[in-house]
């Protein structure tokens, strides 16, 4: 490694020879960055599941522009919008079809566990408002109390869900009702809820009584190919006179939803600050040891000043050590990050898991503040005068 | 300036501290080294030996007065200018202050690298060279840490002549050191400085040392007070 150092310098590698003369100090300060790190995994690691949550019911649809109150900031969140509205979207000559999106919670009393399902209702008719997988079997929901069932739901076992076929249909009492589900899809458990269900738009209506068909929680319209997603945008705007609503792509519509989990939420604000203070964690722990070992080699310092060594010199020693803190310490802190993550998808069932982005972001953010700290740590250089080495 | 002068120090003054405590150390010093000579600078505690050695050395800003050193005048000289001279000069102070984490060959290569573009091959070369010469080349792979005081203030010799200085400035290196080590030292100062055409001004109080310059500087009170030559 010294010589490695050495070739890469073109001089001697001093500050990783002074780390690593005091081995105990050195691991100490390696384990520091190394939890500095495994901080910040851990919360990008529940910021990205997150995210990943958040996004994941958008991926059962296929829509261009959805429409929704004002209040709606997540798919399951916030008023309704009247039916009207989908009428005079349809009007618009971009506009191929349209299709209204209601939403509810529905419990299941799973006997050891009660669960909760995001429930969607959709029109059975339209399968073309469903991804391919879905829409497949969109069929399936025409008879009343039909369902389609999230197979990665939490509470439900991976046989049990892969038995759930028409021919062997599994049943449970909810709302008073008894819901068949006769196919399955792939959804998973979010921080919201511990899975999915779909129903038909009129199942919907006997499972939350107080709905009525008239007032969907969103409206999906799908536009003719080569439309301007934007031009329509801007046209439905003037035609519906309710300002309130919101109306956008149902692309910007996830975005919006991913924004508003991880800037407004209190959940999404906490992990935001924990990186924070990883971050800070790391900052104060390579600054504390450099600035320690500069104070420390104070002596050493003036030497090599009265040598003739310039200010780059020192500058070079120190971002030397700070580059090998960050390095040595990333890697430990990457295993145990993984680690964590892993264990703690396996137990929540969220999506938590190690991404090459985290991986890498990290690793150059590390690099990147610890050399932050080690040109705060030089200005303590200035106090090794050569002058009073005599 | 005779072109066998190296130093040529005129009308030094050097204070101290500001306003009320402002304080005179040197007093219209003046004295010049010539090339290769060996030049011991004596005089009591609180003299003003060690501010004439800082100022030499480019280690402090001359405040009044002229230092001529390898035809540069300090007087006025750039912080960065000050810098270049020392990598010219070599210094051995009264501790050792060698790096603790680095071996006797590595903290000798020290004195090499200051200049740039020095292989790494070509400054251990000179390193364990310079050690040999020291008669130190048992242990260059050594930390300071197990060696003797005499043999690493030995390893600081090395590394302030490894790079040929024009001018070694020594203050007392041998007070830390029993009797036989000091000699050892000095003696190997004033071989080298033979060999290498060095020029040495070093600050002591000892004897012995003192019978082996060839000019003997006496401060008293900030001013010289003698300039004398033992054996001439
Ligand atoms: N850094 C300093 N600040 C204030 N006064 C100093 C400083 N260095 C030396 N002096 C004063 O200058 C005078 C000469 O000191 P010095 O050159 O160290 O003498 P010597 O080396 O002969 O013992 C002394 O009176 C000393 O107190
Ligand atoms: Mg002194």
């Amino acid at each position: 490694m010294s010589r490695l150092l050495q070739a890469l310098f073109g001089r001697l590698p001093i500050g990783w020879l002074q780390l690593t003369h005091n081995r105990t100090r050195f691991a100490a300060a390696l384990a520091g960055v190394a939890f500095a790190n495994v901080l910040v995994f851990v919360q990008l690691g529940i910021m990205n599941a997150m995210g990943t949550a958040t996004l994941k019911p958008y991926t059962f649809f296929q829509a261009d522009l959805m429409i929704s109150a004002g209040d709606a900031n997540a798919l399951s969140e916030g008023g309704n919008v009247a039916r009207q509205w989908l009428l005079q979207a349809m009007a618009d000559p971009d506009v191929a079809d349209g299709v209204g999106l209601f939403v509810g919670n529905v419990p299941w009393d799973r006997g050891d566990k009660d669960i909760s399902l995001t429930t969607f209702g959709v029109d059975p008719a339209k399968p073309g408002f469903m991804v391919p997988d879905i829409a497949a079997d969109l069929g399936l929901l025409e008879v009343q109390d039909a369902a389609l069932l999230d197979r990665l739901a939490r509470g439900i076992g991976k046989e049990e869900a892969a038995a759930i076929r028409p021919q062997t249909p599994l049943s449970f009492e909810t709302q008073g009702r008894t819901v068949t589900a006769y196919a399955s899809f792939t959804g998973g458990g979010g921080f919201g809820g511990d899975g999915y269900m779909l129903v038909s738009d009129q199942t919907f209506l006997s499972l939350f009584p107080a709905r009525t068909s008239t007032a969907p929680d969103h409206i999906l319209l799908a536009l003719r190919p080569g439309a301007a997603p934007e031009a329509v945008i801007a046209r439905l705007r003037a035609l519906i006179s309710d300002p309130s609503l919101r109306i956008r792509s149902f692309a910007e519509a996830g975005q919006e939803d991913l924004r508003y989990q991880q800037t407004r939420r209190p959940t999404g604000i906490i992990f935001g600050f924990g990186v924070l203070i990883g971050v800070l964690v790391g900052l104060v722990i390579v600054y504390q040891v450099l600035s320690t070992d500069v104070a420390d080699h104070l002596r050493e310092y003036a030497t090599f000043k009265a040598m003739g060594y310039g200010p780059r010199f020192f500058l070079g020693i120190v971002l030397e050590e700070a580059l090998v803190l960050g390095l040595f310490g990333f890697v430990p802190g990457l295993i145990v990050g993984t680690t964590i993550l892993t264990v703690m998808g396996k137990i929540t069932t969220l999506p938590l898991a190690m991404t090459p982005a985290m991986a890498i972001g990290v690793f150059l953010g590390t690099l990147l503040f610890s050399s932050l700290s080690g040109t705060i740590a030089t200005r303590r250089l200035a106090a090794a005068d050569p002058a009073d080495l005599f | 300036m005779d072109p066998d002068t190296l130093v040529d120090v005129r009308g030094l003054n050097h204070w101290f501290g500001s306003g009320e405590a402002r304080k005179q150390a040197l007093f219209e010093v003046s004295f010049s080294l010539t090339r290769g000579s060996f030049t011991a600078l004596m005089g009591p505690s609180g003299s003003g030996k060690t501010t004439v050695l800082t100022l030499v050395g480019c280690l402090r800003a001359v405040q009044d007065g002229s230092v001529r050193l390898l035809d540069h005048e300090l007087n006025g000289a750039t912080e960065a200018g000050l810098v270049a001279l020392r990598q010219r000069l070599g210094f051995i102070f009264q501790g050792h202050n060698l790096h603790e984490s680095l071996t006797a060959t590595q903290n000798v290569m020290m004195g090499v690298q200051v200049r740039r573009g020095v292989p790494d091959p070509l400054a251990r070369q000179a390193a364990s060279h310079a050690l040999g010469l020291v008669g130190l080349a048992d242990r260059a792979g050594y930390l300071p840490a197990n060696l003797s005081g005499g043999q690493k203030q030995r390893v600081a010799v090395a590394r302030a002549l490894v790079g040929n200085p024009a001018l070694v400035l020594a203050d007392e290196p041998t007070a830390a050191l029993d009797k036989d080590s000091a000699a050892e030292v000095v003696d190997l100062l004033k071989r080298m400085g033979r060999a290498r055409g060095t020029t040495t001004l070093l600050v002591t109080h000892d004897n012995r040392i003192l019978d082996r310059a060839d000019r003997i500087l006496t401060l008293q009170d900030g001013r010289i007070a003698r300039d004398e030559a033992p054996r001439g």
